[in-house]
């Protein structure tokens, strides 16, 4: 097998799928595609490959998928032989993709705010920044109460699972959509705890948790 | 109302845009100096710049109907233009001419912080291994060691040499670690140009510039330049490389506080690889910028 990731570095749902594949222990490939300031995901060669135009795309052999949670669960179902990281169970699926939903419009927000302070892009960035504190607010919640009832990842599992990559990378470069999370404390911890993961990796902009603290 | 910026900003040259990234015969809208500017290409490829009125990103328009326009000029790659009455020249880098070189832009990067922030932190090298960690340097090679600095009178430009740093890996074209020499230039209150030792060539420096647009005191947008001596690397890895560095400078300068620039030597306590800083600092002082910057108490 040889997987092909076609990767811009400061993007967010890419480096969803270089944290999987780091995790996992898996071997990949990069093309770079030069998303900004080439724009070279709308140029003919990149549209064959997905006609929607977004990155990520990833290559397994002849296979060629597209859309970061699709393809966070393809590689978690071939590659994960713990069967952790989206696991079988029809409840816990449904409860996976309604992270992955959740996700996407994070994308839509706290990503959309960053594309449009940094990158140029004509996006409503106050409309932006108060979706993205939406969607904080209620994951903040949901996390202090799995706090309190032993539960440490957004889904039932006591392991992380991809819900937990699918979220974390646009909630960790809020900041540059101008979205500070310091009223959101659980969430925070969250973060902390996903930059613990074992295999863990960075992307340009974030950086590793400082060491744990010890009472 | 922000304060109107000092008269040697308003008369400086600013970059606006990368040239080629302007599309033509469509709107594209900045702000520079907290002035709405407009731009775009006409059909034969040429910058127009002009105080934005009502137009809209993206609204078709026909470069021949503007009159009342910005001075512009186009250099490395950028747009430049001035809001008040500029000076004939722009500061020179004679290597951009260089028939083997490769140049591009490596894209417009707005930053929430000011300029001369921004210019700061492409000075200082002591930052490297923690922010660039195995890339431009790692521990526990994470001295700065003794460098020079000076006025240059001449070319009135902040110039610092000697100065060097051990790196994992210097470049997109870096194959080993090595110990990189710098020289950094600061020809212009929002610009600065650094040489680093070449690895595939060790006769010849790599060249990379950063431009800053001063929004408003508090905003930047920094326009990146690579001007390299690589001949197998394509466009894109090379401007992934940069982008990958600037990435990580980002959070880093978005932190700062105050954003503008404390031109007090006092007000921070400089360390002591900050030399060029405080020479940096004291030109601007000097000059009477008062744009994005904390000025010093007379
Ligand atoms: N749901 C998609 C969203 C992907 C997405 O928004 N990708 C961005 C880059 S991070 C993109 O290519 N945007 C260009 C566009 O949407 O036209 C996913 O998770 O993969
Ligand atoms: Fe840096």
């Amino acid at each position: 097998m040889t997987i092909t990731l076609y990767d811009f570095e400061l993007s967010g749902n890419c480096y969803k799928l270089r944290l999987l594949m780091s995790i996992l222990g898996l071997p990949y490939d990069i093309v770079p595609v030069d998303f900004f300031p080439g724009r070279e995901h709308k140029a003919d060669w990149f549209l064959r490959l997905n006609p929607f135009g977004q990155l990520p795309v990833l290559k397994d052999d002849d296979l060629v998928l597209s859309d970061s949670g699709a393809i966070l669960a393809y590689l978690a179902k071939k590659y994960d032989a713990s069967g952790q990281w989206f696991p079988d169970d029809p409840a816990i699926t449904a409860e996976i993709l309604r992270w992955h939903a959740v996700a996407d419009d994070i994308t839509a927000t706290s990503s959309a705010a960053r594309l449009a302070l940094g990158y140029d892009y004509d996006f409503d960035i106050e409309k932006s920044q108060k979706g993205a504190h939406r969607i904080f607010r209620l994951i903040d919640e949901h996390l202090w109460f799995g706090e309190r009832e032993g539960r440490d990842w957004l889904c039932a599992p006591s392991h992380p699972t991809t819900a937990d990559i699918a979220c974390f990378p646009y909630v960790m470069l809020s900041e540059e959509g101008g979205i500070s999370r310091q009223d959101y404390p659980a969430l925070r911890r969250w973060t902390d705890r996903v930059r613990r993961i074992p295999g863990f990796t960075v992307m340009s902009g974030i950086f590793p948790a400082g060491p744990a603290k010890v009472d | 109302m922000p304060n109107a910026p000092d008269p040697i900003t308003r008369n400086l040259w600013h970059v606006v845009a990368a040239t080629d990234e302007l599309p033509l015969g469509l709107v594209e809208t900045t702000l520079l100096l907290d002035t709405r500017l407009a731009l775009t290409r006409g059909n034969d490829g040429e910058p127009v710049v002009w105080l934005r009125r009502d137009e809209e990103q993206g609204d078709e328009i026909d470069a021949g109907t503007i009159h009342d326009r910005l001075p512009v000029r186009t250099a490395y790659g950028y747009t430049w233009t001035c809001l008040g009455t500029p000076a004939d020249d722009l500061f020179p880098i004679p290597e951009f001419a260089e028939p083997d070189r490769v140049n591009m832009s490596c894209g417009s990067i707005g930053i929430h912080v000011s300029a001369p922030r921004a210019v700061e932190n492409f000075l200082d090298m002591g930052h490297f291994p923690y922010v660039h960690t195995d890339i431009l340097g790692s521990e526990p090679h994470t001295e700065v060691k003794e460098y020079d600095v000076e006025v240059s009178e001449e070319r009135d430009e902040v110039l610092a040499t000697k100065c060097r740093f051990m790196q994992p890996r210097a470049a997109k074209s870096a194959t080993t670690a090595m110990e990189v020499e710098y020289v950094y230039r600061v020809p212009h209150p929002f610009c600065s140009v650094l040489y680093k030792s070449c690895p595939e060539d060790e006769s010849r420096r790599d060249v990379i510039g950063i431009f800053l647009q001063p929004m408003t005191e508090e905003r930047c947008r920094a326009h990146l330049l690579q001007s390299m001596i690589d001949s197998t690397s394509t466009i894109t890895d090379l401007r992934r490389f940069q982008q990958t560095i600037f990435g990580q400078d980002k959070p880093i300068l978005e932190n700062q506080y105050p954003k503008k620039l404390p031109l007090d030597p006092r007000a921070e306590t400089p360390i002591r690889a900050d030399k060029s800083a405080i020479a940096y600092r004291r030109w601007l002082s000097q000059k009477g910028i008062t744009y994005g910057v904390i000025p010093q108490a007379s």
